[in-house]
Parts: structure tokens; sequence; C-alpha cells
């Protein structure tokens, strides 16, 4: 099937415009002279200038990019260890409520997630700012790093860990030279998903915050509540480049290693 | 005794931070309006003994809830707009699924990505980039007055088929996905056998690919109903006052009345709402793993 | 070497390696080793060998130390494995899959073991550079898994697990995953570098010519138990019963009762109207027993006309012919119905063969020629 016919041509273009054109027109709007998003007036960089004299987004920013750093390197190693203890860790006493309590904050609405984090912190006598939020982002994000790496442990060839038992190892020492250098892709990725969510989030962040920390997209969904602006279009601009720039060179990087193992694997049969 | 400390480093994590608030939010959402005034803790109180704590409780709230016809309409109107914008959903994302798997299988990792990519991209930034489109001087009616299609601009933002568009958009890649990997291990000498066998193209699509793709379709639409149920920030950014959505009458219960015992019984039946859904799904996952054994 | 046959299983005074003892191992209800009982002298090739699921890679992981025992005891040089862990067991197996860990090259793989020992760093080139020596890899130490060949895999995973001089290797289908030609090439190896490091290797597969090839003797095993334990020509021309002879090659069977007629001789009546049959055996049989004549297809002749000597002699119809080169297979059908396989070397053409479809012969053997063998 070289040839794609006419429907599958168009239905590919009329589905990925719609992807894109929304993001396309924000981007476009944020070189735009005038304060009125939807005329164009000229091009202008002066939305990102004033950005950057924001104190209020910057402060957010630094924040936002805080609570990401840390939660997401907790989540990653707790997520690992769940996955880890799922996977291999045979029957042990309450694991059905375990494997639970890890899918469960995937389909659980944000709102009521927030919203028991909250009472909690309060019943507790938490002052709630930074730390709280990092507790909250680490809870759900941990149960997605731990959903990515035990897919790739379930794939995992359990000779790879027996070997190096056999050869001497320790049950640490395995984990540790063996099964984490092989899965450190999928901890990576896991810990990126971790950090975009955390970067994302609006809602239980809301819930978990307090008048001290105050993160980006909460900063952005006040503003934007009161109507479109700008500022918050070059903002937008400056985050999809970002995720841009990242996920196509990551594409790219994955694209030459799979290319070059299939090379060399080509080679290794022809010799 | 290694193995019970690294099982209960999450394990304990996860008690502490899912399943306590959970059982506090249950707990709130039994308690009276009155005491149920924070701070919430002493309100157990051990000398009076668990009898006495459990006397306390009752299902005023949910009573509360039945009466006031508000939080009905919500929920009832939270599972119309899910169906429906799961429906459009399916409805945009199958013949991009379709369309990605039947190209080329050089440009398939390409068009992955880009199916992918808005996925990494802020959730919120890509519900605000539909303000811009959808208002009353928005790039939309401006192009549909343009092109001479209507002469009096639409009011679209902040009504009930904004937060359907806004969904659509944003919930897509979730349908596309599932039903592409379907369609992608599909074996195109299935197609051919159909033809062979006398179906025309379009009943081989029918009798054949749609039938095989089931799953991924199923996949799909739970991966988008599950989470459109609670919504919050389509309704709020796109929605009208009359867009009622359980997950922003939630918001508004907790941060507008502060009335959390309200707040926490709207919390304890939308998860009962969901039950449902997350049960199905949870069954027709284990059925895909169990027939790709 | 001292000239004498290595048999040290004949040998009463020789102290076995390896020592199991009413050995159990169940799953629940599944029993997959069932009260076995099996000695493994030093520098000894063993190979067992069996249908899948029949017990072998579960005996073999026993000696590894993943599992452990339901009832009963194993010794190594003696002492009991029970509580030791795999990873201090002078054991090292070499995996079906190879198991070489693909983000490191071939030189750490072989070196790996080395360092967990904390063996001083010169010592482990010197070790690792000799394994390389002896698998002919000194070319691909800094190559990594994926960048050679299946063949040279299969040697890298040899080479790691002999870097520690462990006391017992063990090899779990280590040719499953060659292709033929290089699998018999690669036999031919594993024997010599047996020979030369004087190592006891175990090995497990359900390829008879292989255990065949390999082994100073073969464990045949059915459903968690031994049937027979021998050298590779004892388990082909003495089977001790219908299923090993049936497992190993290609036999024919021939129920019928047997009379002793002398020592280890017996007539053996096996239809109606035709002449007993001689045969020798050294399996003992009262009158009257019902038994099984086994005999291999080669040891059958095919003739046109009767032999004058031959201790039996049967007339049958050729059915079937397969030609497979250097061999033919005549299928012969008996007049009782029975049909009885003879195989004879092709050593004219094949268009100036003697026998064709459908031609009356003759089929012959000796009376030492088949074994007698109980149900």
């Amino acid at each position: 099937m070289n040839r794609m016919s006419w429907f599958n041509a168009v239905s590919l273009t009329l589905g990925f415009a719609f992807l894109y054109i929304p993001m396309v027109i924000l981007v476009i709007f944020s070189f735009n002279e005038s304060k009125l998003v939807t005329v164009w007036a000229g091009f202008s960089t002066k939305w990102y200038g004033e950005l950057l004299q924001n104190d209020a987004f910057l402060n957010a920013a630094w924040v936002t990019l805080k609570v990401a750093v840390f939660s997401s390197t907790l989540a990653t190693v707790l997520g690992t260890i769940a996955a880890y203890v799922l996977v291999r860790g045979g029957r042990f006493m309450g694991r059905t409520l375990f494997s639970g309590m890890i899918y469960a904050p995937l389909v659980m609405p944000e709102v009521i997630t927030g919203l028991s984090l909250l009472l909690l912190f309060i019943g507790i006598g938490l002052d709630r700012g930074v730390f709280t939020i990092v507790l909250a982002h680490t809870t759900f994000s941990m149960c997605y790093v731990s959903v990515v790496v035990s897919s790739r442990l379930v794939t995992f060839d359990r000779s790879l860990e027996e070997a190096a038992l056999d050869l001497g190892c320790s049950a640490s020492e395995a984990f540790r030279l063996v099964t984490l250098p092989i899965i450190a892709p999928a901890v990576i990725s896991g810990w990126l998903l971790a950090f975009t969510l955390s970067l994302d989030d609006l809602v239980i962040a809301s819930f978990t915050s307090g008048p001290s920390a105050t993160t980006l997209p909460i900063k952005i969904f006040s503003a934007v509540r009161l109507g479109v602006s700008p500022e918050i279009n070059a903002l937008s601009t400056i985050m999809i480049s970002i995720v841009t720039v990242g996920v196509i060179t990551a594409s790219l990087v994955t694209k030459h290693q799979v290319a070059k193992q299939k090379r060399e694997e080509m080679e290794a049969v022809r010799s | 005794m290694r193995r019970y400390f690294l099982i209960a480093i999450p394990y304990v994590w996860l008690l502490a931070l899912f399943l306590v608030p959970f059982a506090i939010v249950l707990k709130i959402s039994l308690s009276d309006a009155a005491i149920a005034r924070p701070p919430y803790f002493p309100q157990f109180d051990w000398a009076e003994g668990i009898a006495a704590f459990l006397a306390e409780l009752d299902f005023e709230n949910f009573v509360w809830l039945t009466e006031d016809d508000l939080y009905w309409k919500a929920y009832l109107s939270s599972l119309k707009i899910a169906v429906i914008s799961t429906f459009f959903t399916l409805l945009a994302g199958y013949p991009i699924a379709y369309g990605m798997a039947r190209a080329p299988a050089e440009w398939r990792p390409t068009l992955m990505m880009l199916v992918i990519l808005p996925f990494w991209t802020s959730f919120l930034i890509r519900v605000y980039a539909w303000m811009g489109i959808l208002s009353n001087e928005g790039f939309l009616n401006q192009f549909l007055m343009w092109t001479g299609v209507i002469s009096e601009p639409l009011t679209i933002l902040n009504t009930n088929s904004a937060v359907y568009i806004g969904i659509v958009y944003t919930y897509l890649p979730f349908m596309i996905l599932p039903i592409y990997s379907a369609l992608e291990r599909l074996d195109g000498s299935l197609i051919e056998a159909a033809e062979d066998l006398g179906c025309s193209r379009l009943s081989a699509f029918w009798l054949v690919t749609v039938p095989l793709s089931k799953n991924g379709i199923i996949a799909g639409s739970f991966l988008v109903f599950i989470p459109v149920l609670g919504e919050f920030v389509i309704p709020s950014l796109l929605g009208g006052s009359d867009t009622l959505m359980i997950g922003k009458v939630l918001w508004e219960e907790f941060f507008s009345n502060r009335d959390w015992p309200v707040a926490s019984a709207v919390a304890v039946v939308l998860l009962l709402l969901l039950v449902v859904p997350i049960v199905l799904f949870q069954r027709n996952q284990q059925k895909q793993q169990e027939a790709e054994q | 070497m001292n000239t004498s046959a290595f048999e040290p299983w004949n040998d009463p005074e020789a102290k076995p390696l390896i020592h199991f003892q009413n050995v159990t191992k169940r799953y629940g209800e599944f029993t997959a080793i069932d009260n076995l009982t099996i000695d493994i002298y030093e520098r000894e090739f063993y190979a067992l060998l069996g249908p899948s699921g029949c017990g072998k890679t579960t005996l073999m992981r026993m000696l590894a130390g993943f599992e452990t025992p339901t009832e009963g005891t194993i010794h190594l040089a003696g002492q009991d494995i029970a509580p030791v862990p795999p990873n201090k067991r002078a054991v090292n197996m070499m995996f079906q899959s190879y198991a070489l860990f693909p983000h490191l090259s071939v030189w750490e793989n072989i070196a790996f073991g080395l360092k967990r020992e904390k063996m001083p760093k010169h010592d482990i080139g010197d070790r690792v550079e000799e394994m390389l020596r002896l698998t002919r890899l000194e070319k691909f130490a800094r190559r990594k898994p994926h960048q050679i060949s299946g063949g040279q895999r299969q040697r890298v995973a040899l080479a790691r697990s002999l870097a520690k001089h462990p006391k017992l290797l063990l090899l779990d289908e280590p040719l499953g995953a060659l292709d033929k030609k290089l699998r018999q090439e690669t036999q031919f190896e594993l024997m010599d570098i047996q020979e030369k490091t004087g190592t006891t290797f175990v090995i497990v597969t359900h390829d008879q010519e292989e255990a065949m090839t390999v082994a100073s003797r073969v464990a045949v095993m059915d459903h968690g138990k031994i049937i027979q334990v021998a050298t590779p020509d004892r388990i082909y021309e003495t089977p001790n019963s219908v299923y090993v002879a049936d497992f190993i090659g290609d036999v024919n069977l021939i129920e019928g009762t047997a009379k002793p007629n002398g020592s280890d001789v017996y007539a053996m009546s096996w239809h109606e109207g035709h002449a007993p049959l001689a045969v020798q055996s050294p399996n003992g049989f009262s009158d009257g027993q019902k038994c099984h004549l086994a005999i291999r297809p080669e040891k059958v002749s095919i003739s046109a006309d009767k032999p004058e000597t031959a201790d039996n002699a049967v007339q049958g119809k050729i059915l079937d012919i397969a030609y497979l080169g250097n061999i033919s297979t005549y299928h012969v059908e008996l007049p009782t119905g029975a049909v009885i396989k003879a195989q004879a070397a092709n050593t004219r053409r094949i268009a100036r063969r003697a026998f064709t479809w459908e031609d009356t012969v003759w089929l012959s053997w000796t009376a030492t020629a088949g074994v007698l063998l109980a149900e």
C-alpha cells in the first residue's frame, strides 16, 4: 500500500489541521502588536518583554519548576519500587489492595484527588505550600511511573536476573547492575511523564497550594478566566516550543538508535 | 525482611496519601454541616467510642443532594456531555487512526509523534487556544463572516457547543492511539480475503475492519468518557453559567460556598458514578490481554 | 590421561560429585520431580533428555538454586546445598536464551562473575583473555551482544559461565537457538571445551541426537522420573523400556509372548501361523509373559529371496519407500497387517533400485539384533 486513497489523505489532513491550527494561531498572535488578540496589527515581540518583567509569572514558574523536579524524582523512585514489587514481589498480604491503589489514581477525577488531599492536610494541620503540592503530585504521578515501568518489567527476560544471581550477585546487586540499566529508558520516560504531569496540573495544585505558593497553571488559569491576553499567548508559545523541541529531539534520538541497532544486527548476521 | 521493607515504602505512601484522604472524604460527607467545619479530627473522640461516633454520622448531605435539583441536573448533564463528546471524539478519531494505519510505513512514526505531541503540551493552554477562536470576534466567526456563510457572529464561547469542541480537541489523542494500535496490527490480507470472497470495499470495512478494531474503540471510548465525567477546566473556561458539570459544581461548592460536607458528598457520588465504567473498562482490558496471550 | 575408559559410574569406590537423594518437587497439585535419586560424577558430560514438561529443566534449576526441592536432599561434593543461595554456589548456568547482559560488552559480560568475587583487576583481565581464546572470541571482545551473530552469542554465554571455574556447569538447551548445521559444529566444540577444562557438564535437551553426540551418559526422563541412565550406545542398543526405545531413534515394536529357550535366549510367539522369533536378550522373562521385541530399522535386512542363514525371516509387501539420499527406509506390510520398517544403504543409483512399491520381499534379522522389553 504505497499510495494512499483520497479518503485517508483527506481525513489525515483534516485531523491534523484540527489538532494543530489552534496552537498555530496561538503562536502567531503572541507576536501581535495589538492588545486585541484577534486583530493583527503588525509583528512585535513586546509581549515577551512584558512577560519577562512580570514578577508574578516568573515566581510562579520558579515554584512550578521546583515542584515538578522534586515530585517527579520522588515519584520515579517510589513508582519504580512499586512496579518492581508488583511484577516481581510475588504474593504478599494486601497485594490486591496495593495494585488497586496503584491503578485507582489513574482514573480518579482530579477534583476528588485534590479535595481528599486537602482535607488530609487540614486534618493533620500541615501548612499548605510547595511541600504539600510536592506530596500531592508525587502521589498521583508515582502511579503513572509505576504503570510505565511495570509494562517494561513484564517483558523483561527474567533469565537475565537469574544469570546475575548465578554469577554471584546478591539480589540488590542484580537489580543495580543488570535490571536498572536495562529498564533505564522506561524509568526515564516515567520521570518525564511525571515531570510534565506536574508542570501541567491545575486542579490538584489549586486544592493543595497555599497563599505562599502559586504555580504557573494556577496563575494562567486566573488570568485566562478574565479573557484572552497576548501575554498568555507569549507564555504558551514558550511552553509549546520547549515541548516541541524536546519531543522532536527525543524521537529523532530514538529513531537514530533503533536504526543503528538494526544496522549492527544485520552486520553481525552477515559476518 | 528486606523484601517487606521494599514493599512497605510505596505501600505506606499510598495508604497515607491516597486511601486515608479518601476515607476522610467519606467521613466528612457523612458529617453535619455545622460540626464539619474545620478542624475535623477532634470530632472522633476515642473516649466516646465508635458507637457514639457512628451515631453522629448521617446521610443528611446525600439527602440534600437528592433534594436540590442542581446536583441531579449536574450529574445528568455530566453524563450527557460525556456520552455525546465521546461519540464525537470517536467520529473524529476513527478516520484519523484509520488513515494513520493505512499510511506508508515510513510515515507512521512521524504521524504517531504528531498525535502524541499535543499530549505533552499543557492541557490548560490547549483549552485556552480555543477561547480566542470561539469568541464572538474570534477567528471562527471572522472566517465564517468572510466566507459569507453568516452575517451575524455566532455565540459559541460560553455554551455547551464550546465545551464539546474543547473536549473533542483535548481528548482526541486518547481516542486515536488505542484505535490506531488495533488497526495497525490488523493483517491486510484479511481485507483482501474478504474482498476475494465477494465483499465490496465498504462491506469489508464494516464486516472485518470494524469488528477487529472493536477493542481499540472500546478502550479509546473509556479513556475519553471516564476523565470527561469529572472534567473541570473545560466547562469552566469554555462553558457558560448554564453549563452544568459535576467537577465544576464540586469546585464551586468547595471554593465558593465553602460547604465541605456537601462537596465531599458530591465527590462520593461522582466516584460511585465512575465505578461502573471503570469496572467495564478493566474487564475489557483484561479480556484483551488474555486474548493476546 | 589414563588409557582405561572413563566410567566412574562402574567404580564402586568413586564418590559422585552430585547426589540426588529421593528428591521430589511439587507445584501445588503438580509433581514436577517424583522421588528421584541419581549420581553424577566429576568430569562427566551428563545429558538430561526428555520431552518438554518431563521435569528436566526443574532438575537443573534445583542444581542452580532457583528452585528448592519439596522433599529429599541434593549433595554437591558431599555437602548439602539446600541452604546455599544461587549466588554462593560453585555452580554456573548457561541459559537457554543466553541471558547476555545487553548493556555490557562481550568482555564485560565474561568479567561480570569474576568482578563479583573481588578478583584482582589484572587476574580478571588474564582470565577473560583466556576464556576469549578458548571460545575464539578475541576479535569480538569490545562488541555488544547485539553486534555479534547467534553462534558467537552462544560462545559468549559459555565463556561467561565457565569463567568462574565452576565445579559444575549447567547448560539449558545450549544449542536450541542455532540452525542445524551450526548446531552440529558446536556440539563438537562443546565436547572439546569440556575435555580441555575438565568441568562437569550437565546438559538439558529435548534433542536426542544432541544428547547422544555430546554426553558420556544420558538420562531419559518422563513425568518427573528417570526412566534409564546409560551411555549413549547402551541407551540405543539396549533400552530398558518401550518408552526409551521409542523415544530414542526409530524402532519397530512387535508384541508377543516370551518362551525361555536356553540362557538369555527366547522364542517369542507373535502371531498364529508364523514361526516364533528367536531373540537373545539380557532382560529376564518367564514363560508366557507378554513382551515387546524392539528392533531398529537398520538392523533389518531386506531381500528378494528368503535368506538361508537368518535367525528370523518374514515375508511382506512394500507399502512405502522413504528416499533419504544416503539410505532408504522401506515400510513393509506383513500378512498380519503389521508394518515393519527396514533400512538399506543406497549403494546403487535410484533408477537401478532393486525393489519398488508392491514388491513382495523378505525381511530378516539375527537373534541378537533386537531386545525384548516388558510393557
